[in-house]
């Protein structure tokens, strides 16, 4: 495949190509810790650091399965409404009384259910994931009004202990629990993609579905595993984000999809699939809580720069991508 | 079924027409009133008139929509647009010393629709002369546009109080809402320019093949350039509209999650999501479905976010009614009889929500 090229130059200079982006994105975010190092006192706190985990927990769980998604070239919209769908359905049975452990069983079960269906639609009746995700998308989030116009609070003794429970030294820093479910999933993420036969089916889909399909692997079963997992990794982030909120309200996580997205870009994959890494994501969610974080220290900047510097960078990687000619269509 | 009803039934209009009559015929039963329409001074009054009136920005978002699918591509970016364009002209409006002033109201306009067709030909240079992926290149405008739009109100709703601008959403004209002229004004100018010259046909060659358009003497780069531009210029005045209804500008709120009701609106139309044809009577249609559903869902005192559920519904039966391998499974099924034109619409139903 070409994407392991190698550039040209004194050999030690040469780098594989594929690791441009996401050394970029590393250079990127030591860039940008250096500067809020250096303009805020306060910036160099590791607190700070695991805040970022904290606040962004559930987007990296969401971003792992879009990696997985992005790398077969497909694209998963759904996955915002199905986080606001997981925290509502737990709101929801939480309230109506459900023991927690059922009501967790439940939750994780929506997600990888709509996944695994949409993931039939697209590889059966081979519509564009675009579509069917987007359908997806218009569902989750009609049954989340459709279960309450408002948010739902959630006082259930597991979830309020899950939130509250502060992990590291008594005074000290400290992470929550979501922090480390969230490195659980990375962790099984990087795992799966590197080293094993699913993985290796995700990277040769996402390279050639045609030569995949002539090596006789089945592509079929694979796309189908891909958006199940996206489901399933946004049913988790639903999850932490209700352990984050202590709620479920319908209008939570609009526009979630695109962040995932524009995380999973920033973080070296390339969109029309077959390169990157779920280091690399982890990589992206960090630039976007990073970039947050910079904003929340200016005071002076408001949040919708946000937004503008997210399309800014999101830009500037694609263009990467593209200057660097990591098979691009 | 007789031979004389199958041509009709072939043709592809006859589903979305169809099911337009359908709902229309479903909520003239729910609600008797519904069809009625009724004058008052000197204006036409009635549900039927206020759908047409409501689907004019959706209608114009979509005509656009429907010339860059025909490319091949696809245009995130125009949610975006309408609120950065209805921001502008808003703020231009509220700045102005007399908001009724005819001259301030067009100079905001024509600033607006400036800096929509910027972003439209920077949305056609990152495809068709960078070469990235038009769902992306577009994603990059729909995330960094939202942000753009609250940039330019400062993150508040700007209220404004102008009579000639107020009359783009809600003025009337020979008794019908000026909305509805709006809208049918760029659909025969889209259509003069693609069904009475060759650029339709040229737009679907590219969208056929891009590469063997070039080859053949087609600017391909330029006819995809354009198209984005003209995207860029249907969501402005969209976006005008959508802020004049409600004589505000919120860059959050104007005009979200429209790219999609938009492809919506172009897919059930009949126009392919892969390009290379496109049908402008269709997108219409699409945009009319699209107003009458959720007209329908409102005035079944449902909420407008669970009105997304009957979209769904509705995106994934007329999906795959389009699809190629769907028909084939479903004509395998019923070998023997004479294949329908497209299956029933219960089957669907019943995808969506096992």
């Amino acid at each position: 495949m070409s994407s392991t090229s190698l550039t040209t130059g004194p050999s030690w200079a040469r780098l594989p190509r594929r690791h441009v982006p996401v050394l970029a994105t590393l250079a990127l975010l030591l860039v940008m810790y250096a500067i809020g190092v250096s303009q805020y006192r306060a910036f160099s706190n590791v607190q700070v650091i695991f805040n970022v985990f904290i606040d962004n927990g559930f987007l990296l769980v969401v971003a792992v399965g879009m990696t997985f998604v992005i790398l077969t070239g497909g694209i998963d919209l759904s996955v915002g409404s199905v986080v606001a769908m997981t925290a509502m359905v737990s709101a929801w049975l939480l309230q109506a009384g459900l023991p927690a452990l059922l009501v967790l069983v439940i939750a994780l079960l929506i997600g990888p259910t709509l996944g695994f269906l949409m993931g039939c639609a697209i590889h059966f009746f081979d519509i564009q994931p675009f579509i069917v995700t987007l359908a997806g998308m218009f569902f989750a989030r009609g049954m989340c009004t459709f279960i309450s116009d408002s948010s739902i609070r959630i006082t259930d003794g597991f979830w309020t202990t899950m939130a509250q429970h502060r992990i590291g030294n008594p005074g000290g820093n400290f992470v929550s629990v979501s922090v480390l479910i969230a490195f659980a999933v990375v962790l099984v993420g990087a795992y799966v993609l590197a080293y094993t036969r699913l993985g290796r089916n995700v990277y040769a889909i996402g390279g050639n579905p045609q030569s995949a399909l002539l090596m006789g692997l089945p592509v079929g079963r694979t796309r189908i595993a891909v958006y199940t997992i996206s489901g399933l990794c946004s049913a988790i982030g639903g999850i932490l984000l209700s352990f984050y909120t202590l709620s479920g309200a319908p209008l939570i996580g609009i526009g979630m999809e695109l962040d995932v997205i524009a995380a999973v870009v920033i973080g070296g994959t390339v969109l029309t699939g077959g390169s990157g890494y779920v280091f690399g994501t982890v990589l992206g969610v960090l630039v976007l809580g990073v970039i947050q974080t910079l904003i929340t220290f200016d005071g002076s900047l408001n949040s919708w720069w946000t937004k503008i510097v997210i399309g800014g960078l999101l830009f500037a990687f694609i263009l990467l991508q593209r200057l660097i000619g990591i098979r691009y269509k | 079924m007789s031979e004389r009803i199958k041509p009709l039934l072939g043709h592809r209009l006859f589903w979305p027409i169809a099911v337009l009559v359908v709902m229309l015929a479903a909520n003239t039963i729910y609600r008797p009133g519904f069809l009625s329409i009724e004058m008052n001074n000197g204006h036409l009054y009635g549900t039927p008139i206020d759908i047409l009136r409501l689907s004019a920005p959706l209608i114009l978002v979509a005509l656009g929509m429907t010339l860059v699918i025909s490319t091949g591509g696809i245009d995130l970016s125009v949610g975006s647009i309408c609120a950065i364009s209805g921001a502008i002209a808003c703020l231009h409006i509220s700045e102005a010393a007399d908001q009724n002033s005819f001259v301030t109201v067009s100079t905001a306009l024509a600033m607006a629709l400036g800096v929509a067709l910027v972003l439209g030909a920077w949305n056609g240079v990152l495809v068709s002369v960078i070469g990235i992926q038009p769902i992306i290149a577009t994603l990059i405008l729909m995330v960094a546009g939202r942000g753009l739009a609250q940039l330019i109100t400062e993150g508040q709703i700007i209220t404004i109080n102008s009579g000639p601008y107020r009359a783009i959403g809600l003025g009337h004209f020979l008794t019908l809402p000026l909305a509805i002229f709006i809208a049918l004004g760029a659909a025969l100018l889209v259509a003069a320019f693609t069904r009475r010259t060759a650029l339709g046909m040229i737009i679907e060659s590219v969208g056929g093949n891009r590469e063997a358009s070039r080859l053949a003497g087609i600017r391909s780069g330029r006819i995809v350039f354009l198209v984005y531009v003209a995207s860029a210029a249907c969501a402005a005045i969209a976006g005008f509209m959508m802020t004049a209804n409600v004589s505000s500008a919120d860059g959050n709120a104007a005009g979200l999650w429209v790219e999609l009701d938009a492809i919506l609106a172009v897919v059930i139309g009949g126009t392919a999501l892969a390009g290379g044809r496109f049908y402008l009577s269709g997108t219409i249609l699409g945009a009319l479905i699209i107003q009458t559903l959720t007209t329908t869902v409102y005035a079944m005192n449902i909420s407008p976010q669970t009105a997304l559920l009957f979209k769904a519904v509705v995106v994934i039966a007329v999906c795959l009614i389009q699809a190629p391998a769907f028909r084939a499974k479903f004509n395998r099924r019923k070998r023997g009889t004479p294949p329908p034109p497209a299956s029933s619409p219960q089957r669907q139903k019943e995808e969506v929500t096992a």
